[in-house]
């Protein structure tokens, strides 16, 4: 019997009825958790290697594999809880969709991150790519709940809740968010909400990346809260030149305060822009990165970006970078081999700053690892729980990279 | 007087290793921090929670990370089992040791390693009292947000080891969103470092598993913490209700309107009278079925203003009876000193006192306060609700004396109910306090036996032989079947396998 004949037996024939893959990879969209389990569970017995998917539009589906698991299907929204700021939904679902549906209740998941409109929801927790937003409400992992993840083996595991403080058990939610699926399958996911902003407004100052640098000090040292501070190259943001970009979202009167504020520290150099023109804005620079064939971050301290954005420069270039210089982390996309790669993270973690590589074909990930450098004492315990959530070693994940 | 504790100890160690065993101690932290004495011992038998009560069969208290560590090695060595301690503030029960354990008590450990004023962050011992660190941040204009009540005394390891809350933790988040890179020393006695002072982990995220682990993983002997500036506007509200039900309605009609108060308290009527009749009186009307206490906060004046305004008209519209505005920082002060120590005027009700935690859904809350009342009524018992209504975390605090015949019994099956009502309501059993010893056995109310069977793997990944805190946190027994726990139960340790890494940090970043 043949693989896809096998999982026809255990799931149905709709389970098996998606798009090819491009490389020829058997693809089975499981369409619950229990089917994602069974298939799991089937996938140790039979030694069948098995990658990953989401909707294919951020990591590319290129690792070699017997099957590729994709949660499209996956994609219903069992709760939303506006009087609890909560919901409840599975990790298949097209993020653009999610958002309406949160908006149409008065609801916001403030989380912006890179890649196209329609990337997963699975995708955004099991790489934690946050985007400009993470300066004002955080990153992945203070957005969720909890998180129902299946293991190489095919075990469903619940970990957290859908209540908004939760410390009953380990925190297995953090462990799963960023783990790059190498500790399971994301099948469900309970996030913490936020209301809808009432008033959100961007404003832009173009210019050199030394003078927004300090402008961007400026801002910080004024005590201004911005829920996103974002300088973007030139590339990046379209412009001629660097772009110091600031987004204030929450209460008419917040954002009418901040904005005043910002005018104050700045010296009323700030233009805003109009709600189009802001969406646009955020909107193009989130999918620049999906356009790149790689992309990584960086997480240092603030009164280090600017001496990490001249190493980029340097190193690897700065065609395409989007930074947080409040808070020290730097989105890096273009393109890269393996060597510089590489050697970049060989350099930065000689400044105690973390490399996590984002995204990339398969040759370049499977090359450099999605993490790739440990501290003393650490591998053992990356090495210890893969094997406690992957025994079988079914899961194609490139998390180290190759010596 | 050393043999006189060593009955326990027996089981590990033969009577000659014993006094070895507590020479050796003496010899790494000092002859004086090194208790064996039975009374000495004796006051560590007990946390913040009255129902546990668990002698440990030695006391030791190291001064530096290097002793702990030494500490560590001596009892990897000898495959005796341990427990970390903070201030023994916590109420799960979770920093007893049994008389055959060692109790490593952290508080000598409270030095603030580095306050980085420019990278908003502050390295600091385990043992450091979660209050200090905000006062040593105040001159630069900065605090640590996460304020348990018993902030006064309780320490940042043990914060970290409980992923403890508080009240402001409604907008700010509770501990683990606050901490960004630990050292930590293995049951074994390995030193590893997790996570990264800008808070990127290097690879996957170890520092949000070790938060909140209740010391199974770990000693944390530094800790890396992110500090927020201090909110330059502040209004305090104080909003009384004449039903225990429409507050809980007006706690969600708040967090519905868009607005993240700083914190959002509710005190019911028992703890009201408590307060009032304390010398912590804060002036809450007496007559009140509930007061909540909301604090907004922000940068600006005009914007914390408006905010509170629109809080104000939400309250009203949904019940308040009246709305008082605190009008100076000793008004607001005082409110808050009433709230705060709430805990401890309760004192007065009765001899004894159990703080439960359990969280429930918002929404739920006014169903679920009229469940417990009737759940206390039921078993003839005072308990009184003074809680983070904002969050939904719940603290219905049952105050009895334990002497009388029968009573412990009744409380323990009150406290069962309650939280089999939060759990129905789609909640969970504990918030802030942990699992401990107190809530193990609610555990499979809420997990499954694999659930449960992938975090008892997960911790045989950090202490193959659970000799770190043993008992706590997971119900051995109702964790179903996993590959390595078989392992870790025949007493084979996990080999450290090699790991694909094309190279390995080998500096710190928490030198200071």
């Amino acid at each position: 019997m043949s693989l896809l004949d096998r999982v026809r037996a255990l799931l149905g024939d709709e389970a098996v009825e998606v798009a090819a893959t491009a490389d020829g990879v058997p693809r089975v969209a499981p369409a619950s958790p229990d089917a994602v389990a069974l298939l799991l569970g089937t996938a140790r017995e039979e030694g069948w290697r098995v990658r990953i998917e989401g909707a294919g539009t951020w990591l590319p589906a290129d690792a070699p594999a017997d099957l590729a698991l994709t949660t499209r299907r996956l994609d219903k929204i069992p709760a939303i809880e506006p009087q609890d700021l909560s919901a409840t939904a599975e990790a298949g679902i097209g993020c653009d969709l999610l958002r309406q549906q949160l908006a149409d209740r008065g609801t916001w998941l403030a989380l912006d991150p890179p890649g196209l409109a329609g990337r997963t929801l699975g995708s955004i927790v099991a790489t934690a790519t946050a985007g400009p937003l993470r300066q004002g409400f955080g990153p992945v992992r203070d957005h969720l709940l909890g998180v129902t993840f299946v293991t190489g083996d095919g075990r469903l595991v619940h970990s957290g809740g859908r209540v908004v403080k939760n410390v009953a058990g380990y925190d297995l939610t953090r462990l799963e968010a960023g783990a790059f699926g190498a500790f399971g399958v994301i099948v469900l996911v309970h996030l913490r909400l936020r209301a809808l902003p009432r008033a959100d407004q961007t404003l832009v100052l173009e210019g050199s990346r030394e003078d927004l640098t300090q402008v961007a000090e400026d801002i910080a040292v004024a005590g201004i809260q911005p829920a996103a501070h974002e300088l973007m190259s030139p590339a990046l943001a379209r412009r001629e030149r660097w772009l110091l970009a600031v987004r204030f979202a929450g209460s008419a009167a917040l954002v009418a305060a901040e904005e005043a504020g910002l005018r104050t520290a700045t010296g009323g150099r700030f233009a805003p822009l109009r709600a189009d023109e802001g969406h646009s804005l955020w909107m193009r620079a989130a999918e620049s990165f999906a356009t790149r064939p790689v992309a990584f971050r960086v997480g240092g301290l603030p009164d280090s970006s600017d001496e990490l954005l001249d190493l980029l420069q340097h190193q690897i270039g700065d065609e395409w970078i989007s930074a947080s210089p409040a808070i020290g982390t730097i989105r890096w996309g273009g393109e890269a081999t393996i060597d510089r790669l590489k050697r970049l993270r060989r350099t930065l973690a000689g400044l105690e700053v973390p490399l996590t590589l984002e995204r990339a074909p398969w040759p370049v990930r499977s090359a450099v690892g999605h993490f790739g450098a440990y501290r003393e004492g650490v591998g053992p315990l990356v090495a210890g729980l893969r094997r406690t959530f992957d025994p079988g070693e079914a899961f194609v994940v490139a998390a180290e990279g190759a010596e | 007087m050393r043999l006189a504790f060593a009955f326990s100890v027996y089981y590990y160690l033969m009577p000659r290793d014993v006094a070895s065993l507590v020479d050796t101690l003496a010899e790494i932290v000092g002859p004086r921090h090194v208790r064996t004495a039975l009374p000495e011992r004796v006051t560590y038998a007990k946390d913040g929670l009255p129902t546990h009560r668990r002698v440990p069969g030695v006391v030791v208290l190291p001064g530096s990370r290097d002793e702990v560590i030494a500490v560590v090695r001596l009892l990897g060595a000898l495959g005796m089992p341990f427990v970390p301690r903070g201030a023994g503030t916590g109420l799960s029960g979770g920093a007893l040791a049994d008389g055959d354990a060692v109790l490593i008590v952290l508080t000598r450990l409270n030095r603030i390693l580095k306050i980085d004023a420019r990278n908003r962050l502050a390295v600091v011992e385990p043992g450091v009292v979660n209050v200090r660190l905000s006062v040593a941040a105040a001159p630069h204009g900065l605090q640590y947000t996460p304020d348990p009540s018993s902030q006064t005394a309780c320490t940042i390891g043990g914060n970290v080891a409980e992923n403890a809350g508080g009240p402001h933790c409604l907008k700010y988040g509770v501990t683990a969103t606050h901490v960004l890179a630990l050292e930590v020393a293995l049951a074994d006695g390995r030193v590893v470092e997790l996570g990264s002072p800008g808070g990127e982990p290097w690879g996957p995220d170890l520092v949000g598993l070790f938060v909140g682990s209740e010391g199974n993983f770990g000693v944390a002997t530094r800790i890396a913490v992110r500090l927020l500036p201090v909110a330059r506007a502040v209004r305090t509200l104080l909003a009384d209700f004449t039903s225990l039900r429409t507050a809980g309605e007006a706690v969600s009609a708040v967090i519905a309107s868009g607005i993240v108060p700083a914190a959002l308290e509710m005190m019911d009527q028992s703890c009201i009278q408590a307060v009032e009749d304390s010398v912590y009186a804060a002036g809450y009307p007496r007559d009140a079925a509930a007061v909540l206490l909301a604090e907004l906060d922000g940068a600006h004046e005009a914007a914390v203003a408006a905010d509170a305004e629109t809080i104000e008209a939400v309250l009203r519209a949904h019940g308040a009876r009246s709305v008082l505005v605190a009008a100076d920082a000793q008004q607001r002060e005082k409110l808050w000193l009433g709230r705060k120590k709430a805990f401890g005027a309760m004192g007065r009700l009765s001899r004894d006192l159990v703080v439960q935690d359990a969280v429930v859904p918002r929404s739920t809350l006014p169903d679920v306060l009229e469940t417990i009342a009737r759940i206390a009524a039921e078993y003839g018992l005072t308990v009184s609700n003074v809680f983070h209504a904002g969050d939904g975390n719940l603290h219905p605090n049952i105050s009895f004396d334990g002497r009388t015949p029968g009573l412990r019994e009744r409380v323990e099956a009150a406290s069962a109910e309650i939280m089999a009502t939060c759990i129905a309501a789609g909640g969970t059993i504990t918030g802030e306090h942990g699992i401990g010893l107190d809530k193990l056995r609610y555990m499979p109310l809420l997990f499954d036996g694999d659930s449960l069977a992938a975090m008892r793997a997960v911790r045989h990944v950090w202490d193959p032989e659970e000799r770190v805190n043993p008992g706590k946190v997971v119900p051995v027994h109702a964790c179903r079947e996993w590959a390595g726990t078989r392992n870790a139960e025949r007493g084979t340790r996990n080999e450290s396998p090699d790991v694909r890494s094309d190279f390995r940090v080998p500096t710190s970043a928490l030198e200071t």
